[in-house]
């Protein structure tokens, strides 16, 4: 049975995922991308052959993808995050038209057809503010893991108005609301409504059409997930695999390779 | 001798200034800033007093200007940081007709009329990569503190190229070029480069002239001045010493001489009983 890799590097976090011919997660590994982007690489695909109890020989086509794919050095071919996370997106949840995918330091709003072609993205190339950044500053700010941000957010019922855009001054901004006496609880649900209004500006440039489907690490903040479908008014689709999005879409471009390698005649192409 | 004091509550210190009739800055201190901003403010002008020597009593006139101007309770009146920055550039400099001012979390640029008046601006709080926070953020990413930032970037002879396009995205920059065995020194000198193409942009929109003058913590950076002088591709002014940390302080306390000698003028016409 033939198997396909797809290795997502990002910029804080570095993901594989190995499918089966039937396009069913076998084998999922993450890793911190940290300074050597290569060895993360390596590390992310090395921990995935093993979750999925593979060798390495047992997949033959692996696509790179995320801001540092061309060094999945180990990889036949790249694509981009943005093809990959809407392809990720629309297997895992057909109906999806909107993909939100919200990073450790860049959030991408994409709208994609009915067919799952992507028809327009727009991204925060520029700033850091909105991304998953903008929760590390809070916690650093605030000395708590990531992990706790959004179970405390959850606990507030009044959220501070935070007014900084840039992420380097949300901190002290952060700083002076705990100065001025108001509740980590509230400080923090005020940090994630206002990356909220960062990504329903993003999403408003592309469109937002039903479903919305969310993506990214910052789909493990479950107050992340709250305050984004209560903006939005619908719910989002986030699953237990949406931290693997684009490595999900990468490793489904990869069995589209292996496919059409198949075929005869169909050699190069497809992405 | 009447005495005032101009006090700056900047967004990472807070500077006092005392001044003497004749317009001589005779103490100033500062003090980080923090988020107990009145102790603060206390802390930086007793400091300054005690520098001038002088009592608290005969501190006449108190100006305060700065982001937290109006969160500290003391103080005679409240003028914009540009105001006073404008008053104490031209009385240090009286040929200024731009003022560039780079402070921790803000960079402001102005023109002042012939009578040193500010007559257009442009301010960049927004965003830290046009700010002081951009070479504290490069700074503290390769393991060095603000302190270090000047006599580090003045070993430099060559400036790596930092995008400065966010101060958070330039972490990423530095660490490539620092795998790639940059010296520290001279991704500190593409940083401050970089904030310098911002410092320009900011000064374009308000139709800069000369003579410049340059304020602001941040210029205290001797390669910061080198890098804005060239780009500027002329002289510059920039206050001696520590002074030019202070300016808009000095500006505050200077005014705090002209309202008193206006007071007292008012007082003289006055008819008396």
């Amino acid at each position: 049975m033939a198997h396909a890799a797809g290795v997502d590097v990002g910029s804080t976090q570095t993901k594989a995922v190995v499918l089966d011919e039937a396009r069913r997660i076998v084998g999922r590994a993450l890793t911190d991308t940290g300074a050597n982007v290569m060895q993360a690489a390596e590390r992310a695909f090395a921990e995935a052959l093993q979750d999925a109890d593979l060798r390495e020989d047992q997949v033959e086509y692996v696509v790179g993808t995320g801001y540092g794919r061309y060094k999945v050095t180990f990889g036949n071919t790249q694509v981009t995050e943005i093809s990959c996370h809407a392809r990720g997106a629309v297997h895992m949840f057909p109906a999806t038209r909107t993909v939100l995918d919200m990073g450790g330091q860049d959030t991408k709003a994409i709208r994609v057809s009915p067919t799952g072609e992507i028809v327009d993205f727009c991204m925060n190339d520029k700033c850091a503010a909105g991304t998953g950044r903008f929760l590390g500053a809070a916690a650093v700010a605030l000395d708590l893991p990531l992990a706790e941000l959004g179970p405390t957010a959850l606990r507030g019922d009044r959220p501070v108005k935070i007014s900084t855009t840039c992420t380097v001054f949300a901190e002290s901004e952060v700083l002076s609301w705990v100065g001025k006496g108001r509740k980590i609880e509230d400080i923090l649900l005020g940090v994630h409504e206002s990356i909220a209004t960062r990504s329903l500006g993003l999403l408003r440039r592309v469109g937002i059409e039903p479903e919305v489907t969310f993506t990214g690490g910052v789909t493990k903040n479950q107050a992340m997930v709250d305050v984004l479908a209560q903006r939005l008014g619908v719910s989002l689709n986030v699953g237990a695999d949406s931290h693997f999005m684009g490595a999900l879409g990468a490793a489904l471009f990869a069995l589209d390779r292996i496919v059409a390698g198949r075929a005869p005649a169909a050699a190069g192409g497809a992405a | 001798m009447t005495y005032t004091a101009g006090i700056d509550i900047g967004s990472t210190y807070v500077k006092a200034v005392i001044v003497g009739a004749d317009g001589a800055p005779l103490g100033r201190a500062l003090e980080p800033t923090g988020f107990k901003l009145a102790p603060a403010a206390e802390r930086a002008l007793s400091a300054a007093r005690a520098q001038a020597g002088i009592a608290p009593g005969d501190v006449r006139y108190v100006v305060t200007t700065g982001f937290g101007r109006h969160q500290i309770g003391i103080g005679d009146v409240a003028v914009t940081d540009l105001t006073a920055a404008a008053r104490g550039a031209a009385h240090l400099f009286p040929g200024t007709r731009t003022i560039l001012d780079v402070g921790g979390h803000t960079m402001k640029a102005s023109r002042l009329g012939p009578d040193a008046r500010v007559q257009s601006f442009r301010l960049n709080d927004k965003c830290a990569a046009g700010t002081g926070a951009f070479l504290e953020k490069t700074a503290r990413y390769m393991g060095y503190s603000i302190t270090e930032i000047g006599p580090l970037v003045a070993t430099s002879k060559q400036a790596v190229p930092i995008s400065g396009v966010c101060a958070v995205f330039a972490e990423s920059e530095v660490i490539n070029w620092l795998s790639e065995g940059a010296a520290p020194a001279d991704i500190m000198h593409g940083a401050v480069v970089s904030l310098v193409d911002r410092c320009m942009q900011l000064l374009k929109r308000v139709r800069m002239e000369p003579e410049f003058t340059l304020v602001g913590g941040i210029l205290r950076f001797e390669r910061m001045v080198d890098v804005v002088r060239a780009a500027l591709g002329g002289s510059v002014n920039v206050p001696p010493g520590d002074l030019v940390q202070f300016t808009a302080a000095y500006g505050a306390a200077l005014l705090g001489q002209r309202r008193l000698a206006r007071l007292a003028a008012d007082r003289d016409a006055a008819p008396v009983a």
